[in-house]
């Protein structure tokens, strides 16, 4: 059986993320922490206001200036003694670094966590090329165990609880750890990575900025597993988006300080680093070689249309840790790479509007996730736009198309609506008991979960007309 | 007593029209209250709002004209409805930006749509004297008037001014109830489950009412909390100001 598409499932993948209780506790643990610390954070920092428009505008300019700072950054991380690769689209992206990958005659690569690696599927064409693969990163070294996706962009295994994690450890590592709290359990992790960080052949990261004025890529992480990954082995590839590009490191300062804040609410990570160019002559350590796959995916694309505002994200997660829906079905009910949010408004991009129509749609517009993000992305007018062409392009349900139509239709003529909306009240009335309706045609999923309360039996038009022309004024 | 202050249409909203005619009702009493001659246009109908979340951008710019020319007239447009408030206002001059004739017009209308509570407190600055209600209640922040329009401290304010009424903070007051329009029915598991929740944190606060300030999610909210069966009762906050929060709550019967 083929996986189903994200759109024929998404329903169904909600409704089973609802009926797990153990999900929604690990969804509330982490999404619940990440709320108040991010809140805690942005309540010490008085400037925040202030940083976030002016992440937004160093985001702005870059975008505007894509094409200058790409060639600086190619010129400059040349000069560094690093290799860099263009990927058009995943695929290729995927070919470059197989390729360099067999060029290295590498068994065994490690990998710091990267979404874009994600979205370009690098997982699968690693093992598809018989290389193995491990990740380096904790949450990612239990997703990996699992055989599953990250559910969420920050902490990719937020989804499994301790206790499912320790079965996980206990299945998985040798020999399996001696008990289970959580300081065993993280001893035990290390311990089963540290062979594969001293033998791997390639280390794989991201990049969470690239540095056009330097030619620097730098990654930000809480474990120090980045640079474990890209210090050791002999070759170092970094896959990034190209909108990861900002002018100078003090830029990338300005935008870390926001990144942390709004992702775990610390004030720094515990490991920056900055990767510019291979080993030196004279370095105590470092790759032999270094080499940056800047990848577009779509982004180019996004660049001309209403999406673009959409290559501000700097992949924090506040969106989806303050997102009703987010909280209630989890990152893999989303079915795509990104989940929330942020997912909802570039799944579509990735995987095409028809695979994706749901994501946008199952939002309730309350417009939280723009409130805190970190560089003001408007998600909602964003997830709105997606709504717009789905509609256009005749892709919601003929149900749903007809039943807007006619009423609109009806909507535009006042009197007709008058009309109808009085009788349409005095018949809902009918199937009222007490105050309430606990059934109704036509809007099941309302009473499916709610009752439903009976309309007064007159409309406000009509009592008003009635009032005015018993005060005897013009009716 | 004849009015001094401006000339408000009165724009009801589909919802309180059909469902809940009192709200419409206590508006124009805090209007008339204020000074204001209050007119009700004839062709007022829906703002469009369900067209707008569909993506109907066709049919939601025909009702926004229609909106736009039956509410020009006036000195002010306002609504018992933070959420219709906010289509007005941000909707409709996103939605007409670059049609030459209809793009000024709606953004004019932008200028001058209230919402009533925040219309009360920031526009006219006419705090209702007199109120009396014995009650502990707690209030939620509807999505819209909350983000859109800035609405949190003006019903706060004039619930205050409530004699009699405690008022209780409630747990993530400014988290969505789950409403979200058309949403609530295309995707009713993921509706239900949110507004569980709300429900859940309304009942932990031992409020006699609920409060908020648009219909919509006061009817999901209310609905919950009767499907749970609660005790809490559920009421528009404008007819805790106006002083019509004596008669039945939302589902009671009529
Ligand atoms: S859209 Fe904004 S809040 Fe969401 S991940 Fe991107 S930067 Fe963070």
């Amino acid at each position: 059986m083929s996986a189903p598409a994200p759109q024929a499932g998404f329903k169904a993948r909600a409704a089973a993320a609802i009926a797990d209780p153990t999900l929604k506790i690990a969804i509330d643990r982490t999404t619940g922490t990440a709320e108040r610390k991010r809140a805690a954070a942005v309540a010490a920092f008085s400037e925040f206001e202030a940083a976030r428009a002016r992440g937004k505008a160093i985001k702005d300019h870059v975008i505007a200036h894509l094409d200058h700072y790409l060639e600086t950054f190619e010129r400059n991380a040349t000069a560094a003694g690093a290799k860099v690769h263009w990927a058009a689209s995943d695929a290729e992206a995927c070919a470059i670094v197989v390729r360099i990958c067999r060029e290295a005659d590498a068994k065994l690569v490690t990998r710091s966590k990267s979404m874009l690696g994600e979205e370009i599927g690098l997982p699968h064409a690693l093992a598809d090329a018989g290389i193995e693969r491990a990740e380096t990163d904790l949450a990612e070294h239990i997703i990996q165990l699992a055989g599953e996706r990250p559910s969420h962009i920050v902490w990719p295994a937020m989804h499994r609880t301790r206790e499912q994690v320790a079965e996980l450890f206990a299945e998985g590592h040798h020999p399996p750890p001696t008990a289970f709290d959580p300081a065993t359990m993280v001893q035990s992790a290390r311990h089963e990575l540290r062979t594969k960080f001293l033998s791997a052949d390639v280390g794989i990261s991201g990049a969470n900025f690239l540095v056009a004025d330097t030619g620097a890529t730098c990654t930000v992480t809480n474990e120090g597993n980045a640079e474990l990954t890209t210090t050791p082995p002999r070759v170092h590839i970094v896959t990034a988006g190209i909108e990861k590009l900002v002018p100078s490191t003090a830029h990338a300062f300005a935008l870390l300080r926001l990144l942390v804040r709004s992702a775990t609410g610390g004030e720094l990570t515990q490991y920056t680093t900055f990767h510019c160019g291979p080993k030196r002559p004279g370095d105590a350590d470092g790759p032999e070689e270094m080499h940056i796959v800047l990848v577009d995916n779509g982004r180019s694309r996004m660049l001309k249309d209403e999406f673009r505002e959409m290559l501000r994200c700097i992949r924090c997660g506040a969106c989806m840790n303050h997102c009703v829906v987010y909280r209630q079905i989890g990152g893999h009910a989303y079915g795509g790479v990104y989940p929330g949010p942020m997912g909802a408004v570039l799944t579509p991009v990735l995987a095409g509007l028809e695979r994706s129509r749901d994501l946008p749609s199952a939002c309730t517009m309350n417009g939280r996730c723009a409130e805190v993000c970190p560089v003001q992305i408007p998600l909602p007018t964003l997830l709105r736009a997606w709504r717009g062409r789905s509609w256009r392009e005749r892709l919601e349900p003929s149900g749903l198309r007809y039943g807007i139509g006619l009423w609109a239709a009806v909507a535009r003529r006042p009197r007709l609506y008058r009309f109808a909306s009085g009788a349409g009240v005095r018949l809902l009335r009918r199937l009222g008991k007490g105050g309430w309706i606990s059934r109704l045609p036509l809007a099941g999923g309302w009473t499916g979960s709610r009752d439903f309360p009976k309309p007064a039996g007159r409309t406000f038009m009509e009592l008003y007309r009635a009032e005015q022309s018993g005060k005897g004024g013009p009716s | 007593m004849t009015p001094t202050g401006p000339t408000v249409g009165l724009f009801v909203t589909c919802l309180v029209d059909a469902i809940r005619p009192r709200i419409g009702f206590a508006t124009l009493r805090l209007l008339e209250e204020a000074g204001c001659r209050v007119e009700v246009p004839p062709q007022q109908t829906c703002c469009g709002q369900p067209a707008f979340n569909s993506g109907d951008d066709a049919d939601t710019a025909a009702l926004a004209r229609q909106v736009i020319a039956a509410f020009e007239p006036y000195d002010y447009v306002v609504l018992p409805s933070g959420s219709c408030a906010g289509t007005i206002r941000h909707g409709y001059p996103e939605l007409l930006a670059n049609d030459p004739d209809w793009g000024p017009r709606a953004r004019a209308l932008s200028a001058k749509t209230h919402e009533i509570l925040s219309f009360l407190v920031d526009v006219l600055g006419h705090v209702p004297q007199g109120r009396r209600l014995e009650a502990s209640a707690t209030y939620h922040d509807s999505c819209s008037g909350l983000r859109e329009l800035g609405i949190s401290a003006q019903p706060r304010r004039l619930l205050a001014d409530v004699e009699g009424l405690e008022m209780r903070p409630l747990e993530g007051n400014d988290v969505c109830c789950g409403f979200g329009g058309t949403f609530c029915v295309k995707y009713s598991d993921i509706s239900g489950a949110i507004v569980d929740e709300k429900a859940e944190a309304i009942e932990r606060t031992g409020a006699d009412l609920l409060l908020a300030g648009d219909l919509g999610c006061l009817m999901n909210m209310a609905g919950k909390l009767k499907r749970r069966g609660s005790s809490v009762r559920c009421f528009h906050t404008v007819e805790v100001v106006a002083g019509c929060a004596d008669g039945p709550a939302i589902g009671e019967e009529t």
